[in-house]
């Protein structure tokens, strides 16, 4: 069953038993759990709660092995509404519960929910750990830029300046930027999505699902009681096309609308830069940067990922990054399987009794 | 050869001391291999330094091995040895003042130039000053004996040769002792088996070692120490860390359940790491983790999901993992932490003994947060202490700590190994179906609806179709498990997990008294089981009665337990902490305890603990 050996891509939800083809369509509804939602009313949440409830039945997975796992904050409520399995943990903690249930259950699908604060505050080395080990499982990494169950402090992805309860006078904190750091930290997935954006997030959905390994999916996440506006450049009609640059594998990268589109060179220096698309056709001003996630070294995708600056000018979305390597949890099951086929098959009373001896016993009597 | 007599000797006790780098501890755990093979009964109790290698020929780097062996039931490793081997100044000068006068000291004199008795403070050489006179001395070149017996190795360099040292003082030893060699060849052959040159210096040292002691006239007699009487069964020496390890991977075979360990490295804790990860022929599986936190999360991760999930650590481990116990706590789910005391607070003293997390276990948590604990009392015991602790863990879906200590972790005994049909039988359901029905007469599941027996709740996990529910740490509603703020079902919620603790069967608390009129019984827990009996020993040998109980349930005690301490004039409980299990039993049963303690990260000694009892003795008679 194991997939040490990744000769191709294998899907995340490999050893995930799926529908028997007969069963009935699974719809919304069959996720939906019947435990009231209690987010404040216009809350991001609910945008991403109903955009997940409605793309699980596309996975075609049996309900029962599907596992959420969340840490603290408003957004790690999130699996009380969905009728799988699921367990709202401690701030910060849940890549750790969830390495334990995906290493010692290859026949689930995997997913964490988390926070700014609950994946980059206190849980920032359980998040880091579970990106370079590669992980077969899902995080979604939702982003509201404060900390909202405990009523609006600044988190770590609060822009510098951001006046709280706790920072008066601006915080003065520089921020993280999770993809960046994601890339870091060696994850083999990283994609960054706008909650308000249905069809794009479910694709990333789709496709963090089966990736195999840690798939961290950043999702901006409006909290309008405490940090409303974060996002609404990039929700503003007028604005998102200047500013969003859509990351698509095999494409050049652009911003714009039509008449007044860039495009991304790189530069003599190894700079990339956005400069008009008349330019760019030139080849002057530098080659232009077309997007492929599937490269082996990071370093395009973190320069892709640093094109974002607190003040949103450009906002690159989509998936940074997409390789295949080798994931932790079937390392560690080919070790524990081949040590038991080697062997001859699972201990059997005899093969304790052996263990329990050791090499060097004497008998009495 | 010169002839010589051979004493029958009762017991022994022998120290190995030298620096960090002279193969102290090796050299001691193939002299107790070889007095294993013999049948004696033995104890052991390394002590080493917390640095890998504290700076050469000083006393900080001084690291010692002690064996007791005798030919009747050994109970400690012993107060004070009857010979040291000092491998250098430091380790005769560390270990002097418990050699008692006229004991034997065998001392490396090569070591002993002016330059490393000046580390350490000695102005004049002991050994040639006459301030060793009251010992029986025997000064050995023993390095430069043994370079010497390998002068035929033309392919080692000097240093490679004085390495092999310890295998010469290993070989007097066994020679002295009449210890046979064949189990520490085939030891070495492994060992060395790649490298062939080393393994023959090291063979031909272990035989100058051993001939030395025939040849030279120095040593009057050898020693026979005949075989204890055991009762029948196939025997092995063991750790407390390695009985700890096969206890789980038993426990995880009798369950029919994978075992998962979520850890991080730490002393003394490690050596479970080390053995359970060479367990993988067992379906064990190992996760070295990031940190504490995310090792009792792997591991609470891995019994959500089935598993039998442990997690293994000490005293700054145990306070980082505090959080995600009270997680489990509230989850309900089948847990096992297991706590090598060292010596604290802080980092404490890493590498030595101490009890004093008994507290921390109880109660170092947020809120109401009831979890069974056990210790174990001897090193063999740790594994029978962590079969107990996977069935309480499973049999009531909880959390359940399992002290040892530094000195069961690394000490050593004779184990008679069990067969595996004579292990306790430990099946565990799953929850398979819905079980309650809903007010249309639908059948549901209930993931907080109890066994009402042992208050557990179903242990239900992904994949079972039909039974999705969310937990979680939050307060849930009685049986429905949903978020539940309500005041009377936290309540009701709080004092239900107390029950399920507190209703966790447990043997009664054995009392041993053999005349049955002792006014005074001598309680404890954890390891000072053997300096308790060992004491209780000279104490009745002295003409007087005393009782004694060792508690391996902390949490909940004993039924019998209050009963137990009612029927004595005095209790006295010795511990090696400040007084922690005087302050329950204080607390839980109002009496007057007698505390007797000491933190020394030290086991106590048969003669303190006789005299503490013998002084409450005589308040009573
Ligand atoms: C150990 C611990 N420390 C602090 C808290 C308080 N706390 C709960 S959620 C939270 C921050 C949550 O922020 P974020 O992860 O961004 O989630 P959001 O509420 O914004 O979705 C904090 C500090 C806690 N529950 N546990
Ligand atoms: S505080 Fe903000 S993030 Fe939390 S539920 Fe309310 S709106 Fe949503
Ligand atoms: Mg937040």
């Amino acid at each position: 069953m194991t997939t040490a050996d990744l000769g191709m891509p294998v899907s995340g939800l490999q050893n995930v038993p799926p529908l028997p083809d007969d069963a009935p369509r699974q719809a919304k509804r069959d996720f939906t759990s019947d435990q009231e939602v209690r987010w404040c009313p216009g809350c991001g949440d609910y945008v991403i709660l109903a955009a997940v409830q409605s793309f699980l039945p596309e996975l075609g997975l049996r309900r029962e092995n599907i596992v959420f796992v969340s840490g603290i904050g408003c957004s790690s409520r999130f699996p009380y509404y969905l009728d799988t399995y699921g367990m709202h943990s401690i701030h910060g903690r849940a890549p750790a519960i969830a390495t334990g249930l995906a290493t010692s259950r290859p026949d689930l699908s995997v997913w964490v929910v988390t926070g700014d604060g609950d994946a980059l505050s206190i849980g920032g080395n359980h998040l880091i750990h579970a990106l370079r080990r590669n992980v077969n499982m899902t995080i979604l990494l939702f982003n509201n830029q404060i900390y909202g169950l405990t009523k609006g402090q600044y988190s770590p992805t609060s822009r510098p300046g951001t006046v709280t309860k706790s920072s008066p006078l601006g915080s003065v904190d520089s921020p993280f930027n999770p993809v960046s750091l994601a890339l870091g930290a060696e994850a083999t997935f990283v994609a960054r999505a706008m909650e308000s954006d249905r069809a794009e997030l479910k694709e990333i959905l789709k496709a963090a699902a089966e990736h195999r390994g840690t798939a961290l999916v950043e999702i901006y996440q409006n909290c309008p009681i405490f940090n409303d506006g974060a996002f609404e450049v990039l929700k503003d009609r007028s604005q998102q096309e200047a500013r969003i640059v859509r990351l698509r594998s095999g494409e050049a990268i652009t911003v714009g609308a039509e008449d007044d589109r860039k495009v991304l060179v790189r530069q003599g220096s190894g700079v990339m830069k956005f400069i008009a698309e008349e330019q760019a056709e030139t080849g002057e001003k530098g080659a232009v940067v077309v997007h492929d996630p599937t490269l082996d070294d990071p370093s395009q995708a973190f320069q892709l990922s640093r094109l974002d600056t607190p003040d949103m000018t450009h906002v690159p979305m989509g998936i940074f990054r997409q390789v295949a390597r080798p994931t932790y949890d079937d390392l560690v099951r080919s070790q524990v399987d081949g040590a038991v086929t080697a062997a001859g098959g699972p201990a059997t009373d005899e093969d304790l009794t052996a263990l329990l001896r050791g090499r060097d016993t004497w008998t009495v009597g | 050869m010169t002839s010589r007599t051979v004493q029958t000797l009762d017991r022994v006790v022998i120290r190995f001391a030298g620096d960090s780098g002279d193969g102290m501890q090796l050299t001691g755990d193939r002299f107790t291999s070889e007095t294993a093979a013999m049948g004696n009964d033995l104890s052991t109790l390394p002590n080493f330094p917390a640095e890998i290698r504290a700076p050469q020929g000083t006393l900080p780097g001084v690291s010692s091995f002690q064996l007791h062996f005798a030919d009747h039931d050994v109970l400690t490793p012993g107060d004070a040895p009857d010979v040291l081997v000092a491998m250098n100044p430091a380790a005769l000068k560390a270990n002097l003042p418990d050699l008692p006068r006229g004991a034997t000291l065998i001392a490396n004199t090569d070591e002993f130039s002016a330059r490393n008795l000046a580390k350490v403070g000695y102005p004049a050489n002991p050994l040639e000053d006459g301030s060793l006179e009251s010992w029986h001395v025997h000064p050995v070149a023993l390095t430069s004996i043994t370079v010497e017996a390998l002068a035929e190795f033309g392919g080692l360099t000097r240093k490679e040769k004085e390495r092999a040292k310890n295998m010469f003082a290993l070989g007097l030893l066994s020679w002295m002792y009449t210890r046979p060699t064949t189990g520490t060849e085939a030891f070495l052959e492994k060992k060395f088996g790649g490298q062939p040159e080393i393994l023959a210096a090291n063979l031909a040292a272990l035989r100058a070692g051993w001939n030395y002691g025939e040849t030279t006239e120095d040593f009057a007699s050898t020693f026979v120490v005949n075989p204890a009487p055991m009762p029948p069964g196939t025997y092995r020496n063991v750790t407390g860390n390695t009985a700890l390890a096969l206890g789980l991977v038993a426990a995880s075979h009798r369950t029919g359940r994978p075992l998962v360990l979520g850890s991080y490295p730490i002393t003394p804790a490690s050596d479970i790491l080390h053995a359970l990860s060479g367990m993988k022929r067992h379906g064990v599986t190992t996760i070295q983790a990031e940190d504490e936190i995310a090792g009792i999360g792997i591991a609470l991760g891995a019994a959500y999901g089935g598993s039998i999930g442990v997690t293994t650590t000490s005293g700054p481990g145990i306070a980082l993992k505090s959080e995600t116990i009270g997680l489990a706590v509230s989850l309900e789910l089948p847990l096992v932490v297991v706590d090598i005391q060292r010596g604290g607070p802080s980092t404490g003293l890493p590498t030595k003994t101490e009890q004093a997390d008994l507290l921390q276990v109880m109660f170092g948590r947020n809120g109401e947060s009831p979890v069974p604990v056990l210790a174990a009392q001897t090193p063999a015991d740790c594994f029978d202490m962590a079969l107990e602790a996977v069935r309480v863990a499973t049999a009531y879906r909880t959390p359940v700590v399992l002290l040892s200590d530094g000195y069961l972790a690394n000490g050593s005994e004779p184990w008679a190994v069990p067969e595996t049909a004579d292990l306790p039988a430990m099946a565990v359901d799953l929850a398979a179906e819905p079980n309650a029905t809903d007010d249309a007469g639908e059948p549901v599941f209930r993931p907080y609806l109890r066994d009402p027996a042992t208050l557990a709740r179903p242990w239900a996990v992904p994949g079972t179709p039909g039974l999705e529910h969310r937990i979680g740490g939050i307060e849930k509603a009685d049986v429905t498990g949903d978020i539940s703020y309500d005041p009377d079902n936290h309540d009701r919620m709080v004092r239900l997990r107390q029950a399920k603790v507190d209703g966790v069967v447990v043997p009664d608390l054995e009392v041993d008294d053999p005349t049955g009129e002792a006014k005074v019984l001598v309680l404890g827990w954890g390891s000072t089981y053997g300096p308790i009996a060992a004491a209780a020993r000279v104490v009745r040998n002295a003409g007087h009665a005393v009782a004694r109980a060792h508690l391996r349930h902390l949490n909940p005690f004993p039924a019998n337990l209050g009963a137990v301490l009612a029927r004595y004039d005095r209790v006295v409980v010795p511990e090696m902490n400040t007084g922690q299990l005087a302050m329950l039993l204080r607390a839980r049963y109002l009496v007057d305890v007698r505390s007797y303690t000491s933190v020394r990260g030290l086991p106590f000694t048969t003669v303190e603990l006789a005299d503490a009892v013998s002084t409450t003795l005589e308040e009573v008679s």
